[in-house]
């Protein structure tokens, strides 16, 4: 019963959403309102039915119908609740239904938005959201058919074997894949309102602010999205890291780095009116790097440490990626003549500059990864040997990047529009300098002797000094002025252009996360035990005792547990109880490590293995400084992101004549260089 | 549209064939040295006591598997071997067991338990095991007549890969192995990971 309305609602969705977004085009090429408005009405019944079909899912999860093929293959009566709930990404036909599911909310939010904010008679919101149902069509193609989940079964097993193991094994896994979706799906809206405004030839400022709008709020996702699964790995996989350039992680951040770059290159754009043909590029080709990043790895090209890679997608995607990749190539194309810029480039130490370079930085670390990631296949391709790239390629590639880009994290922002006055910066860099200075001493005498992560933590310093700046300068002005305390001046100045000291505060957790990779990659310690109960070994300034070891059953695993103190100076520190677990499904044990986090360093500890009789076990200890630093950034970058989002009073306004910038800003650069 | 112009969307082709190329192409399969290659001797002790010499075997199609009680994987896979046994012993098929990592006593319990005919032998400080590259149990190691390895295992067998290569063993001649053999199949010089291979730790840890 499950499986024949859920797949009902997957296939009439599929044919409502195939003649939206018929009525979508045909409706903005005529000018025709009514068909328009159908489009929007299907918009909404598409999110509807698949609404339903999740929901459908989730409810036979929940009671355990082992009819429907998705259920006997991840479910399970021994999974605890909150498990079964999740497990519905935990395979690959679920994620393409929390997919469908993503892309389908967005659709019918894009409907709801434009409904409110076009003009009667402009063709391109039509085309966005016959785009969108088109990439839809695409999904929902997938989930009626070769990845359909609601597949009959029979006859109808017992049980079935439960999610994979190590999805089961964090609660993590609520929240990584929707918060990585969310982002991920929503780079289709950007491109659906790229490729409108292409076919519709309207490329004024206008569609700029609402594309950048757009991309925020799944870039802001996909950020946190990233990060937790990060924080996942790093808690769950036992090895102390959190990122490990496999191809999946890459698929995730591909898109980060191009969306990143648009965010910036669409604020030349929409200033200056330069950079178009660019920024158009980008914002297709962040959603282009998610179709291809999903079948790299959906697909079985290439192999990946995560789970589904298997599967008979894969020539789905392709035909997919094929259509969108070529077509939206020649749209570009087509549209070239219209793409021109209309500013042009004052001076060399400007904003403008600081955006270019920034841009040619992002771009090269995408095509860097990309290049990693698809060089098994281009390899393979072209002498017919199996290499794959690992980490000091990807770590000897993307530093230099990385390092440039904490650089102008803190420049670009202080460096003005149009043109810079050396004047104007040796006040904005001086205090900046000196602190830097400072703390670069201040590491080398405190015995730091690795030389990129100085360099990493002395460019941060400066960065964070600059920022610093941007938001001191402005409140000593209006503090002098009006008279209002600190707080308050400095909460007026940052509400008078939320976008602008929003961005700053994500600009702060960036290099704030900056400082905890490179802390926590050079300065991490390892040592491995093989401990008798009762046993302790030192460890740096800690000292690890093996207290006891026992054994816990659990509805859908056992575990067995080792149960250790950490001593500091003598007394107890924490105590920590890694385990390993036993899965049904699982052949190996999945280990739980313990972690006792701090803002100064981690403990981490992994029970590797131990004696059948308890008397012994084999213990890991890693201790990486800083790595709470990535989380916490995380949370700055979240923050930064919701502030420049949150509806204000004072927002920029937008302005359409970019040539020739409002005489206050020629009188005072640093308080009204918006950006 | 200009010729020019159309040249953009050209140049993703070149992308687009690589990718449909790679579709074609399993990313499982490993490269290893040791298809190919003399299947590397022993002479170790019997579960029932006897000594055992691998080229005493010579002239036979051998399936060297290494096992151990503790490994889950390998009672799935017995069946399989068992299965082998019946089918292709008339034909000339020898299996012979290593004990990986294990006990006397609890791999000969577990063949007890179990059946199978053929000789385990024990492999006491794992010196054959490393010779043989392994990377986990279960792993089979498929010689032919002329004592080379003419395909690896990693991961238990199923009966299509048993079918796939046992005849293939059987009829190769006493004499070295014509070149074409390994011609023939791309995967001869390649293992294939089953698809439930442990990722994380590349063996199989003893619990």
């Amino acid at each position: 019963m499950n499986g024949m309305i859920g797949h009902g609602a997957t296939l009439l969705a599929l044919l409502i959403a195939g003649c939206g977004a018929a009525a979508a085009f045909v409706g903005g090429r005529r000018g025709n309102e009514r068909y328009v408005a159908w489009a929007g009405r299907s918009g909404i019944a598409v999110c509807a039915l698949v609404v339903l079909a999740f929901l459908i899912m989730e409810r036979a999860l929940i009671t355990h119908d082992f009819s429907v093929s998705y259920v006997a293959q991840v479910g399970s009566r021994a999974t605890p609740l909150f498990y079964t709930v999740i497990s519905l990404w935990s395979a690959l036909e679920g994620s393409i239904l929390l997919w469908a599911l993503v892309l389908s909310v967005y659709t019918a939010v894009l409907v709801r938005w434009s409904k409110r904010h076009s003009d009667p008679g402009d063709p391109q919101p039509a085309y966005a959201l016959g785009t969108l149902l088109c990439v839809n069509v695409f999904f929902l193609l997938l989930i009626s058919w070769p990845a359909n989940p609601f597949r009959p079964l029979s006859p109808v097993p017992p049980d079935g074997p439960g999610p994979n193991a190590l999805l089961q094994n964090s609660p993590f896994m609520g929240v990584h894949p929707p918060l990585l979706y969310t982002g991920y799906v929503g780079m289709s809206v950007p491109f659906a309102l790229a490729v409108g405004a292409l076919l519709a030839g309207r490329l004024n400022p206008d569609w700029t602010r609402v594309i950048r709008r757009w991309t925020m709020v799944p870039w802001t996702f996909l950020s946190l999205g990233i990060l937790a699964g990060a924080w996942w790995s790093y808690e769950v996989l036992g090895w102390g890291g959190y990122w490990a350039w496999d191809p999946v992680e890459n698929a995730s951040f591909m898109p980060w780095l191009t969306a990143t770059a648009f965010l910036h290159s669409v604020m030349v754009q929409e200033r200056r009116g330069m950079l178009k043909t660019w920024t158009i590029t980008l914002i297709v080709s962040t959603f282009l790097l998610t179709v291809l990043g999903t079948f790299l790895t959906r697909s079985g090209v290439l192999a990946s440490v995560h789970a589904f890679t298997q599967s008979p997608i894969g020539p789905f995607f392709l035909t997919f990626l094929a259509l969108v990749l070529l077509g939206s190539l020649t749209l570009l194309a087509w549209r070239s003549e219209v793409l021109r810029s209309e500013g042009r480039f004052d001076a060399a130490l400007s904003r403008e500059t600081a955006f270019m370079i920034n841009n040619l930085l992002f771009a090269a670390f995408a095509f860097v990864v990309l290049l990693g990631t698809m060089f098994p296949l281009i390899a393979e391709a072209a002498r017919g040997v199996k290499v794959s790239v690992g980490g000091p390629y990807f770590s000897q590639m993307t530093v230099p990047i990385a390092l440039l880009l904490v650089f102008l994290a803190g420049v670009g922002p202080a460096l003005p529009w149009r043109k810079g006055s050396v004047e104007l910066l040796r006040g904005k860099f001086r205090w900046p300098t000196v602190a830097a200075l400072l703390v670069g001493v201040a590491l080398v005498v405190a015995g730091v002797r690795a030389p990129l992560a100085w360099l990493t933590f002395v460019l941060a310093v400066f960065a964070v000094g600059l920022l610093a700046v941007e938001f001191v300068a402005p409140t000593q002005a209006r503090h002098a002025t009006t008279g209002e305390s600190w707080g308050l001046a400095l909460w007026r100045v940052c509400r008078s252009n939320q976008r602008r000291f929003g961005g700053y505060v994500v600009h702060a957790g960036i290099l704030v996360i900056a400082v905890g990779v490179a802390a926590s990659s050079t300065f991490r310690h390892e040592q491995e035990w093989y401990m008798a109960r009762g046993a302790v070994e030192p460890f740096g300034r800690y000292q690890v005792a093996l207290d006891s070891v026992w054994a816990v059953h659990e509805s859908n695993r056992d575990g067995v547990v080792a149960a250790t103190s950490i001593y500091k100076n003598g007394s107890v520190f924490a105590r920590l109880y890694p385990r390993l677990n036993y899965y049904k499904s699982a052949l190996e044990p999945i280990g739980t490590p313990a972690v006792h986090e701090h803002l100064r360093e981690d403990v981490y500890l992994v029970l590797m293995a131990y004696t059948a009789d308890g008397s012994h076990a084999m213990i890991k200890a890693i201790v990486s400084p800083l790595v709470g630093w990535i989380w916490l950034g995380g949370g700055i970058v979240g923050l930064g992101a919701l502030f420049a989002l949150w509806p204000g009073a004072g927002r920029a306004s937008p302005r359409r004549d970019a040539a020739a910038p409002p005489a206050r800003a020629r009188a005072r650069p640093v308080t009204e260089a918006r950006v | 549209m200009k010729w020019q112009q159309w040249a953009i969307p050209a140049s993703a082709l070149p992308v687009l064939a690589l990718l449909g190329w790679g579709l074609t192409r399993d990313a499982r399969t490993v490269p290893s040295p040791l298809p190919g290659k003399p299947a590397p001797d022993f002479a170790l002790q019997t579960l029932t006591g006897d000594s055992l010499r691998l080229t005493s075997l010579r002239g036979q199609a051998v399936l060297v598997n290494f096992w151990a009680s503790w490994c889950l994987a390998c009672r799935g896979e017995h069946h399989v071997l068992l299965d082998a046994a019946k089918r292709y012993r008339d034909q000339g098929l020898r299996i012979v067991g290593v004990v990986y990592e294990d006990s006397h006593d609890n791999a000969s319990a577990w063949i007890a338990e179990r059946g199978g005919d053929w000789p385990n032998v024990l492999d006491v400080g794992s010196r054959t095991a490393i010779q043989y590259g392994l990377f986990g149990v279960p792993e089979t190691f498929f010689v032919g007549r002329d004592g080379r390895i003419l395909y690896k295992q990693i991961g238990p067998l199923d009966s299509s890969v048993v079918d796939r290569w046992v005849p293939k063993l059987l009829a190769a001649s006493g004499a070295p192995a014509p070149t074409d053999t390994f011609a023939e199949g791309r995967s001869a010089g390649h293992v294939r990971l089953s698809p439930d291979f442990p990722t994380t730790s590349g063996t199989a840890r003893r619990p």
